[in-house]
């Protein structure tokens, strides 16, 4: 339902955004056979209904259209950018999930203390900047004054997995820092709920050893809202790629949308965000499969 | 008589003054709520009055002085064609917040009425409304801007529209859960039964009802509101040239960060970072004094 709502609206802009495509991309100064001409070959002189229906049933095929800028197909364009994206998100996430849940329960164990007030009010600040303030401090402190990381994410041609690696540090810190403090939020309060629960209580009264409570009784309950957080941050996390995707020069998806928008590649820029929207999608489901199959109250029919 | 007349309205102004002033005083005892009240007043002073007391004209250039590090003479030292950054920091608050609030209040007053809508009349309205609402929520707001921004062209409105619209159904969601609570309860039972319009029930009986976490809310996505106000115009989207804005300052600056040139960024950066922080910590302020 989102992508197919998606899919029309991205399909609109990209109808209603230019007006005349041929006359946007040849200037106000081009014969107007020309255009006419090139609006024929690029069929935005076909019925809307048409259009789309032609446009989805290749997508869906795989074939992604043409760039109007580049005169070559989209798909290996958009699949490369996808690539670097996911390498920088994977950054992110591999840093920012386990900290941030470590944070979270590190907290929940010092419950009003002042370690927890540092990580709840720390967390809270940092996950409310926008990810090019964040980025822009962090380049100047790591980049500018210390010079320990590169102020691009550029790396050089064939660089190995460590110098890759290298580069992207500083580019996935302003993302970690936006998700922390959601995650780390999600894990305290769930901590907190399952610390107070008749079953931990039980567990501690029948003598079991405070560690064993902590990791077989706690943490498993604790932790399910947190995974479902984690989901619904891809939302945040791709929106925040477009951005430091920009800042740090990076040929990522987000700044594959980004350029796109800019230069009205319309092709690039309908396929660019219907495949955001897709791997959305595809996030949200892992979600729930996780969550079925963490939570033992959750049996999908068969198991039974 | 006149002594009757002075006193009978009393216990009725403490009836309906009470808890308002209860929420004021915890507001005003809750030192997070204070801090970031007075980050925020400082900057709306400076949005309303700063040009009186910017040392320099923030448009004003002046080549010779291009990119001056900080010094006596200029604060905060000047950008690549000499304009002051310091007045520039101050005077670059105002469309930030213009555009901002506006934003949060088209979202508001559009979220309030759908989650009336859908909270009141459930049923079909609700199931229509409410899987169009979600599957808006799944877009990121940055995608719908950008799309949206192309679509329609740059400009104040355009932005308040979109992120006042991207923001509603998160408001709605909000009003609409209040609203099924309230919806159950006898006074609403009562107005329907003098059948009064639904329109009178939801707009007059509930609506006030509902005001508390609507008020929550509202703070909550003024900080979101900045957040995506800054972050459209350093993409170029947002707010246009020559606005001294914080973040079209630093998109046209940050280029050559790796000169050194620190200062045209630095302090823009740590400007919008101070009032998303400050609007925040008033946010968290007004959610506690709301749900104690």
């Amino acid at each position: 339902m989102t992508l197919f709502l998606l899919s029309i609206m991205v399909f609109l802009g990209g109808q209603v955004l230019p007006g005349n495509v041929g006359r946007a991309i040849l200037g106000p100064f081009a014969d107007q056979r020309a255009v006419d001409a090139l609006n024929h070959t690029l069929g935005v002189d076909r019925p809307l209904l048409a259009q789309y229906w032609g446009w989805i049933s290749n997508f869906v095929q795989g074939d992604m259209g043409t760039s109007y800028i580049f005169r070559s197909p989209v798909a290996p364009f958009v699949i490369d950018a996808l690539g670097n994206s996911m390498k920088l998100a994977a950054v992110a996430f591999v840093l920012v999930v386990p900290i941030g849940i470590l944070g979270g329960v590190v907290a929940a164990l010092n419950l009003n203390r002042p370690l927890d007030r540092i990580i709840s009010l720390g967390g809270l600040s940092v996950t409310v900047l926008p990810e090019f303030v964040t980025g822009i401090i962090l380049i100047l402190i790591f980049g500018v004054w210390l010079r320990w990381l590169p102020i691009s994410a550029a790396w050089p041609r064939n660089a190995g997995f460590f110098t890759q690696l290298y580069y992207l540090i500083l580019p996935s810190l302003p993302l970690f820092l936006v998700l922390f403090g959601y995650i780390a939020r999600m894990a305290r309060s769930g901590m907190i709920e399952a610390l107070d629960s008749d079953y931990t209580r039980t567990a501690v009264l029948k003598g079991l050893p405070w560690r064993t409570v902590i990791w077989r009784h706690v943490l498993r309950n604790a932790l399910l809202p947190t995974i479902t957080v984690i989901a619904t941050q891809t939302g945040y996390l791709i929106g925040g790629l477009v951005v430091i995707e920009t800042l740090f020069r990076y040929q990522g998806i987000g700044s594959l949308i980004f350029t796109a928008a800019r230069g009205k590649d319309f092709p690039m820029l309908e396929s660019g965000i219907l495949t955001i929207g897709i791997v959305y999608a595809v996030a949200t489901l892992v979600a729930d499969f996780l969550y079925s199959v963490l939570n033992p109250r959750i049996r999908l029919g068969s198991d039974q | 008589m006149s002594a009757v007349q002075t006193t009978s309205p009393t216990p009725d102004d403490t009836r309906k003054r009470g808890p308002l002033a209860e929420v004021l005083l915890s507001l005003l005892r809750s030192g997070t709520f204070l801090t970031g009240f007075a980050i925020v007043m400082f900057w709306v002073a400076c949005a309303l009055f700063g040009e009186h007391f910017a040392p320099y004209d923030p448009l004003a250039d002046d080549i010779i002085n291009a990119l001056a590090p900080p010094s006596a003479e200029h604060w905060f030292g000047t950008d690549q064609i000499g304009r002051d950054v310091f007045s520039r920091v101050i005077v670059g608050s105002r469309d930030i917040l213009t555009v901002a609030p506006l934003a949060t209040l088209l979202a508001t007053v559009a979220g309030t009425a759908l989650g009336l809508l859908t909270g009141y009349f459930r049923g079909l309205v609700d199931d229509v409304v409410s899987r169009i609402l979600e599957a808006f929520m799944a877009i990121p707001v940055v995608i719908v801007a950008l799309l949206a921004i192309v679509a329609l062209g740059t400009s104040k409105t355009t932005v308040i529209v979109v992120i006042g619209l991207s923001f509603a159904p998160i408001i709605a969601r909000t009003v609409r859960s209040a609203v099924l609570a309230e919806r159950e309860l006898d006074y609403v039972a009562a107005a329907q039964l003098r059948h009064e319009s639904a329109a009178h029930t939801m707009f007059v009986e509930i609506l006030p009802n509902v005001i508390p976490p609507i008020l929550v809310e509202t703070t909550v996505r003024l900080g979101y509101a900045i957040f995506a106000v800054a972050t459209l115009s350093f993409m170029g989207f947002g707010i246009q040239p020559p606005s001294p804005d914080w973040g079209l300052s630093i998109s046209n600056n940050y280029g050559m960060i790796g000169g050194g040139f620190w200062w045209t960024v630095l302090f823009d950066a740590l400007a919008i970072a101070s009032l998303v922080i400050g609007v925040n910590l008033a946010a968290d302020g007004v959610h506690g004094a709301l749900n104690d």
